[in-house]
């Protein structure tokens, strides 16, 4: 175990699975010489050279559509985008074809690529750069969408990531690059895609949160301990395919539980999950599902806008506190 | 004016450039003094040579917005460390004879619309300086009411569209503008500025055909300062001759140098009479450079201290300053005029965003459909 960074583990994450295997590459704006916009490619350019390792123009459909077209031949692609924002330009080549190529090909074309990049709210960059990607992707069969809140996640997520066989969306998130962790530094070390992982234990109350809402959840989950309410805290990592017998267990047992996410509520993943609990166990709800999400409305720019749009501490706690009828 | 369209061959070292990965750019250790003088001599003989097109207080008003806008920008760097503005904030030091230029030469009821480097058109444009730095510091009182900040000024009553944060977005959407003109059967023009990268998307492409098929009276100005954030045009651009990508859908194109504000408004104009009076498109490419980071976060180590200085060296300001001069359109006295102007209409705006209240919390409901 080392502790490290999020930006440092997924950059270990990537270099040994370039190590590991000639078909994996890496391309997208800025990944080579610039070592990456937020770094996260630090060092993989002099290690791996220029073919491995690709800038690209700022042509994201284009790329994109590359690299599904190199997976269908025997590459295994990794394509940058910046941020997620940038990859509305190339949802084309993603839905249309990587999603849909196997299956409308008779099983003949599987499509071996990660799409990844950082996804959400950065630091009031307002609207065209503060979206939060994954229930677009995750609507779409034939992807699978991943969400790390943890560096040893990250690290472990990306490289099973890497080797799976299908496309896979892998959202990291701008505000968390630099949180830090233990990670296991084995070279066989992968995390199973499709596995939840309960990130505090609880009986009250079950607080689901993924990416940059599960740090806030463990934080809402240390005051609501102080107030006597212990909740679990369920973080399903990927959202496609959902590990939901995690998720339904623990309500089970608790009996409540409020979904925090850093998207829009509208059709959004919280209300899948909640339409999941509903429909397989409703009989052990003590109070309707409750979701915390990001403001239904455009990032804007302005501090104090922007930091009533993203949910927070309090947020989290006052929706437990509904739950639980404690107020 | 329309160049053939012909299959041409690229410059020369393209070829290598378009493998992929870095190319390593031999990087002259200091600048070329002697020749960099020489070089500014011609470029002034030249810029002398337009002056007399002018009278003296239109030639001072360009030389007033562009030191407004050297000065804003400088004062946006200052307050983006201190923290009063936030998020991503591109600078347009540098670039200033481009926006200054262009918008010399159309009217106020045509329409203009660009990138995330923004502050520079929206001065020009006439957005008062106020509303722009309380923009950037997130205030009630901004041009987008603190929801766009740096990289989404907009400003209906000046026909100003914004600022796009989107690489080539704005592209198709000013193409738009330009083709409402000619269905309401009005002679405005529309002025789209966008970078050298964003050239590489295929918004740019699919605009250009539409532009020209259909004959809208659009002017894409390809403000090319030769990086798109950290990588060169060479490379990321197979045929780096920005202006003849428009040989491929037959449209108008020329090509200038954007250090010299005179020139970019002569072209402007001819291209803004091909749109009002005959519907037709044009391509600019405007030869410039930006002496900042790509943005308040960019460290810019991808660039050589030599080339850095050989443009400075050809600062549109300094040239444009120097031809006044020579030809006593432009003293001391009167130069320090502007400079006392700019700079109280600088302390005036900061002052003004400083004290302006922040938007109101239920701000962040509103602005989402039209008739709420
Ligand atoms: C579609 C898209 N991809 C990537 C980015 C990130 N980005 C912002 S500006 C920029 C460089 C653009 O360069 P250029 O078009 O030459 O304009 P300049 O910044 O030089 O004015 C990049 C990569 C973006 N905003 N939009
Ligand atoms: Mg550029």
């Amino acid at each position: 175990m080392a502790v490290m960074t999020m930006r440092e583990a997924l950059n270990q994450a990537l270099r040994e699975e370039l190590q590991r295997d000639e078909k994996v590459f890496l391309m997208g704006e800025e990944v080579a010489a610039y070592q990456g916009a937020y770094k996260v490619s630090k060092g993989l350019l002099e290690e791996f050279g220029n073919k491995r390792v690709i800038d690209t123009p700022i042509t994201e459909l284009g790329f994109a559509g590359l690299g599904v077209g190199a997976a269908m031949v025997g590459l295994r692609p990794i394509v940058e985008f910046m941020t997620f924002n940038f990859s509305i330009l190339a949802t084309d080549q993603i839905i249309n074809s990587a999603a849909k190529m196997l299956y409308m090909s008779g099983g003949q074309y599987n499509i071996p690529i990660v799409f990844r990049g950082p996804n959400g709210s950065a630091f009031q960059v307002s609207s065209q750069h503060s979206q939060a990607m994954e229930s677009w992707y995750a609507y779409f069969p034939g992807i699978k969408v991943v969400m790390p809140s943890t560096p040893a996640d990250a690290k472990g997520l990306l490289k099973s990531a890497i080797r799976d066989d299908d496309p896979v969306i892998f959202l990291e998130q701008e505000r968390m690059y630099g949180n830090k962790g233990e990670v296991p530094e084995d070279e066989d070390f992968t995390i199973p895609l499709g596995v939840a992982d309960v990130k505090r234990e609880g009986k009250d109350a079950t607080i689901v949160a993924r990416s940059l809402m599960v740090p806030v959840a463990l934080k809402a989950a240390e005051e609501l301990e102080k107030q006597g309410v212990s909740c679990e805290v369920i973080d399903p990592r990927t959202i496609r395919p959902l590990d939901i017998e995690t998720i339904i267990n623990s309500v089970k047992k608790t009996n409540r539980v409020v979904i925090a996410e850093e998207s829009h509520p509208f059709c959004g993943v919280g209300a899948e999950i909640s339409a999941e609990i509903m429909e397989r166990a409703f009989d052990f709800l003590d109070a309707p599902v409750r979701r915390v999400s990001g403001a239904d409305v455009p990032m804007p720019y302005a501090k104090n806008l922007e930091k009533l749009a993203i949910p927070d501490i309090n947020t989290i706690v006052k929706a437990v506190r509904e739950v639980a009828y404690l107020d | 004016m329309t160049k053939q369209a012909t299959p041409t061959p690229s410059r020369a070292g393209a070829e290598e450039a378009s493998s992929t990965g870095v190319i390593e750019k031999e990087t002259v250790e200091t600048a070329d003094r002697a020749q960099l003088q020489r070089e500014h001599e011609e470029k002034k003989a030249e810029q002398k040579g337009r002056i007399e097109e002018l009278d003296a207080e239109t030639l001072l008003k360009l030389l007033h917005q562009m030191i407004l806008i050297r000065r804003f920008e400088e004062k946006c760097a200052e307050s983006y460390s201190l923290g009063k503005i936030g998020g991503f904030c591109h600078l347009y030091i540098g670039q200033e004879a481009v926006a200054v230029g262009a918008l010399a030469a159309i009217r106020e009821d045509d329409y203009v619309l660009t990138s995330y480097r923004d502050h520079g058109h929206a001065l020009v444009r006439g957005t008062s300086p106020d509303e722009i730095m309380a923009e950037l510091y997130g205030k009630a009182s901004g041009c987008s009411a603190g929801k766009g900040g740096s990289m989404h000024l907009f400003d209906a009553e000046k026909n100003f569209l914004g600022g796009h944060a989107i690489v080539g977005g704005q592209i198709p959407l000013a193409t738009g503008v330009a083709f409402a003109s000619k269905y309401k059967g009005t002679d405005q023009v529309t002025l789209c500025f966008f970078g050298e990268a964003a050239v590489n998307q295929g918004a740019f492409h699919e605009s250009m055909n539409m532009a020209q098929l259909w004959r809208l009276p659009c002017i894409y100005i390809c403000e090319n300062n030769q990086y798109g954030m950290g990588t060169s045009l060479e490379r990321a651009m197979s045929l780096q001759d920005v202006s003849q990508k428009a040989c491929a859908y037959e449209l108008a194109s020329e090509f200038i140098d954007g250090m010299d504000v005179l020139a970019v408004r002569e072209v402007v104009a001819r291209a803004a009479e091909r749109a009002r009076k005959h519907y037709l498109p044009t391509l600019l490419e405007v030869r410039t450079y930006r002496f900042m980071g790509h943005s308040m976060s960019d460290p810019g180590n991808y660039r050589s201290r030599a080339e850095i200085e050989k443009y400075q060296e050809r600062d549109p300001i300094k040239l444009f300053t120097a031809s006044l001069r020579e030809k006593n359109i432009l003293d001391d006295n009167r130069l320090a005029e502007i400079e006392n102007e700019v700079r109280e209409a600088i302390e005036h705006a900061t002052r003004f965003a400083d004290e302006s209240p922040e938007p109101d919390p239920k701000e962040l409901y509103t602005h989402i459909y039209a008739n709420q």
